[in-house]
């Protein structure tokens, strides 16, 4: 039996995509502590972005929202959002920018407006917020989110965030500035997305995970990399700084 | 000379109808201002808010609202907005129209009203399924041959209310940490309420110009409210109160439970400062931040 939980090793899969990345635009909750623990780990020149208005924040504690006063004391810059949004995002200052969503399908579009239909939704989801120009602009977008068979569909409800939309290409022919999605980190495994065809591609499974156990919990069959590897499995230090100093209530690790 | 009460700013300012903006990003939210609206029983507004947060999910609860103009619907970090979404999708108290945005759509159409522009363009929306359920986001033709671009029109409410750290009698107004939509929401309205933690001398604003993000030139109205943000937060002033934000999860999740909340918090006080009587000495203690001073600059 594994000594970490699967949130933990998706928080650590998270956190070392990051790798030598500069600048990362940060979300809610479980972005938010895998960008933390990059800065300790892999990317310690990182910068953390907030669409709040937040620019190279080093938060004392992990911040509950992105709106946390934790993130404004010893920022580098805090600036209006229109600032945030026109200089740094569309401004093309932004190399990763983390998002999930309730839907996601083969090609990384996201949903986070309704499950059902928009006038009359089964499920009145969040909305955008600032996701839909977010999936744009960064050169880079990772997804973190869980694997499951409501989520991994065939057919998203409405798509709230491009990725590549119908296939490769479209976002280039579509005047698109960022590369969009190309990695989706799971609680079982990992997907990165093939450069021809724009498809979501399982690329590791975490340890104990079985290829059945991840095609059971999507709404179509996934591709499957002939380099299928095991995901490395979190090392003592990572899961120290996890458990003792970025999250020590477990919000984010069970 | 500005300064009156919550109470007659709220009966002068904003009326059956109008079209009301209480911005603020997670930070320097006016409940203060809401719980006022909610007391004098104002009714069919359109609320205008990035993140209808807490604040609208009160008011709408409490049957103020017909229409929602927003792009994020949440309780940041914590869930869904129940009240919002009951009457989305069960139509109590009343049905509650949505007009949905993204961020820098909500943004750009601030900024449009503030410059008096007839749209704002923005590289959003292209390939997501907005547009198609909200007609007011439009693309048309770059007339330099850069080919679409997204557009949105101008938002000018009838009235802004702006929560700050500090102003002057005169509604000088400076605020710091999260500056949110603040300056452009306050010059797009054609009334702008000023709610602050302190008011100080106008010697105090000059002192420190760069700080002043809404000048008492656009203000009509200017009330000293201590703590009229919680539960979100003031920097400097006091912490956001996530304890609460977790509890109205619970609280929102039922309807008589919702109602007994207002009953108790809203209606059940005759003011803000009776709120913050009634919150306690404790509540404002846990809500203390620390100490984090910035060294003085000089302007001369």
């Amino acid at each position: 039996m594994a000594d970490y939980t699967p949130s933990e090793m998706m928080i650590v899969a998270a956190a070392r995509a990051l790798a030598g990345v500069r600048t990362v635009f940060v979300g809610v909750g479980l972005p938010n502590i895998a960008c933390n623990l990059a800065q300790r780990t892999v990317a310690p020149d990182l910068e953390l972005v907030y669409e709040s208005g937040v620019y190279g924040a080093r938060p004392a504690r992990l911040p509950l929202s992105i709106g946390d006063p934790a993130l404004i004391t010893g920022a580098l810059s805090v600036c209006s959002m229109a600032d945030l949004f026109g200089l740094y995002l569309q401004g093309g200052r932004i190399d990763v920018a983390f998002l999930g969503g309730a839907q996601i399908d083969r090609y990384g579009n996201l949903n986070t407006t309704v499950i059902g239909d928009y006038a009359h939704p089964k499920v009145r989801l969040p909305g955008s917020g600032g996701a839909c120009e977010i999936a744009i602009h960064a050169r880079q977008v990772f997804i973190i989110m869980r694997l499951s068979r409501r989520s991994f569909v065939e057919r998203l409800d409405f798509l709230t965030s491009p990725g590549h939309l119908g296939g490769s290409g479209e976002r280039e022919r579509l005047g698109m500035p960022g590369r969009g999605p190309q990695v989706v980190v799971t609680d079982k495994c990992v997907f990165r997305f093939d450069p021809g065809t724009g498809e979501m591609v399982l690329v590791s499974l975490h340890p104990g995970v079985r290829l059945e156990d991840v095609r059971a919990e999507m709404g179509w069959d996934p591709r499957v990399s002939p380099d299928l590897t095991e995901t490395e499995p979190p090392t003592p230090e990572e899961l120290r700084l996890l458990r003792e100093e970025l999250d020590p209530l477990g919000v984010y690790r069970s | 000379m500005k300064l009156t009460t919550m109470r007659d700013a709220i009966a002068t300012y904003v009326h059956d109808g109008d079209t009301v903006a209480i911005e603020g990003f997670t930070a320097c939210i006016c409940f203060a201002a809401a719980h006022e609206i909610i007391r004098q029983g104002r009714r069919d507004l359109v609320l205008c808010r990035m993140t209808p947060d807490l604040i609208y999910d009160q008011m709408v609860a409490a049957g103020c609202a017909r229409k929602l103009v927003f792009s994020y619907l949440g309780n940041p970090g914590v869930g869904p907005l129940h009240a919002i979404r009951r009457a989305v999708e069960k139509g109590i108290p009343a049905p509650l129209e949505l007009e949905e945005y993204s961020h820098f759509g909500m943004v750009a159409r601030y900024i449009a009203g503030a410059y008096r522009l007839p749209f704002f363009p923005l590289r959003s929306y292209v390939g997501s399924d907005l547009p198609k359920v909200n007609p007011r986001i439009r693309f048309v033709e770059s007339p330099y041959g850069d080919g679409p671009i997204a557009v949105v029109p101008p938002l000018n409410p009838d009235v802004a209310i702006i929560h700050a750290q500090r102003a002057d009698v005169n509604g000088n107004t400076q605020l710091w940490g999260l500056l949110g939509a603040q300056k452009e929401v306050a010059f797009a309205a054609r009334h702008v309420i000023v709610v602050v933690e302190e008011i100080v001398d106008e010697e105090v604003i000059r002192s420190d110009p760069n700080r002043t993000l809404i000048p008492g030139l656009i203000v009509d109205a200017v009330v000293h409210e201590p703590y009229g943000a919680h539960p979100s937060y003031v920097q400097g002033y006091y912490d956001r109160d996530n304890e609460f934000y977790l509890r109205w999860d619970e609280i929102s999740r039922d309807e008589a439970a919702t109602r007994a909340w207002l009953e108790e918090w809203v209606y059940g006080v005759r003011d803000r400062a009776e709120y913050v009587e009634k919150m306690g000495r404790e509540t404002w203690e846990r809500l203390k931040p620390t100490q984090a001073w910035s060294l003085p600059v000089n302007y001369g």
